[in-house]
């Protein structure tokens, strides 16, 4: 299992490098030019970044949300399962950069390929922000009626979560 | 909605710490959250440029538009609405495999595009017509084939396995775009 997850990206930079050469593409060129463009991507980027990296750290590090969810903490603790992950899966339809510094935090407190770790990155990796597509989208064109959107869109990231959870144990078993 | 979440996490995190006499720790954290922030966006960025470069080979030598036009075949079916043809399809199909290979970036402005011309086809305006909304739920549900970003951190600190995710990622994801649609055929059919 663990060779096919280590697989694909090789092979998806083998196929892409491949046809460019077949199409007679100047491959080196064009990737020298789609690298460029990371540049004003990555100065978009930091400042948000930055914003949550800030608040989010100072909410985990006050303690503020253990002692919130503390009379959830049996419940969790049966199921084994940490509070920085149920924040996680709060805050990953709500904002895409907060939830990736919490990812963030997640990876710092305990190791990338603990079982925690792996969970959040597969949590981070399996859904998007419902919240800001949808505003996003719908703002730009003026719908106001959004008629079941949210609804769909939230059981989608609900399943992706717990679909999270089972692969997690699946590969990774605590 | 994220200017008050924001506000929240700091009014709440400082007031608990004031409250809690952990101001040792709010100091610091006021002052090094900058510098998480910023070796964070370092180690993004490498692997950011890499795969938009590798990317760029696929878009030059016309692959994505292959891709496109195969997915537009599938997409026609989840659509029923949309007109054979209609330029929103190859819109949301470009959005799509943008998404699945980690160009968010470079998905939105499809997105926006596909919106507008699903708008031409809607007839009330102010509502959200049954494409739009499959298309939202598509877009929502993440498909992504290479998370790029989670990559870059697990690598930051010290994954001794970074890309492992990688599979359980892809079967994530693929459940929560399917759970979605199915939803969303539900939902669709009872309004």
């Amino acid at each position: 299992m663990e060779t096919i997850s280590n697989l694909i990206i090789p092979c998806m930079v083998l196929f892409v490098v491949f046809y460019g050469i077949l199409k007679k593409t100047e491959v080196y060129d064009s990737f020298v030019e789609g690298a460029k463009e990371s540049f004003p991507m990555i100065l978009t980027m930091f400042p948000s970044m930055l914003a949550m990296v800030f608040g989010i750290n100072l909410l985990m590090k006050s303690g503020f949300l253990e002692f919130l969810l503390s009379f959830l903490n049996p419940f969790l603790q049966f199921l084994r399962i940490p509070i920085e992950i149920v924040t996680l899966a709060i805050m990953r339809p709500i904002s895409g950069s907060s939830s990736l510094a919490l990812l963030n935090t997640i990876l710092a407190t305990f190791h990338p390929d603990s079982f925690v770790g792996n969970l959040a990155s597969i949590i981070q990796g399996s859904t998007d922000t419902t919240f800001y597509v949808l505003t996003l989208y719908f703002g730009s064109i003026g719908i106001k009626k959004i008629r079941y959107s949210l609804f769909a869109g939230l059981l989608a990231d609900l399943a992706g979560i717990l679909a999270a959870f089972i692969v997690a144990h699946f590969f990774f078993a605590p | 909605m994220v200017n008050k979440i924001w506000a929240f996490f700091i009014l709440c995190g400082v007031i608990f710490c004031i409250f809690t006499g952990k101001l040792d720790i709010l100091n610091e954290e006021i002052l090094l959250s900058a510098d998480t922030a910023f070796s964070m966006i370092l180690k993004i960025f490498p692997v950011m440029a890499l795969w938009l470069g590798i990317m760029k080979i696929a878009e030059d030598s016309g692959l994505l538009k292959k891709l496109s036009k195969q997915i537009s075949k599938i997409l026609k079916y989840l659509f029923p609405e949309i007109p054979k043809n209609h330029e929103s399809l190859s819109y949301i199909a470009s959005n799509v495999i943008c998404n699945m290979f980690g160009l968010g970036n470079a998905a939105t402005p499809f997105g926006l595009k596909a919106m507008q011309s699903l708008q031409k086809l809607n007839d009330k305006k102010d509502t959200a017509s049954k494409s739009m909304i499959t298309f939202l739920v598509l877009n929502t549900s993440g498909l992504t084939i290479i998370p790029t970003t989670i990559l870059s951190l697990r690598i930051l600190y010290k994954s001794t396995n970074p890309t492992a995710i990688v599979l359980p990622c892809l079967i994530a994801t693929f459940v929560s775009t399917a759970v979605g649609l199915f939803f969303n055929y539900l939902f669709s059919r009872r309004h």
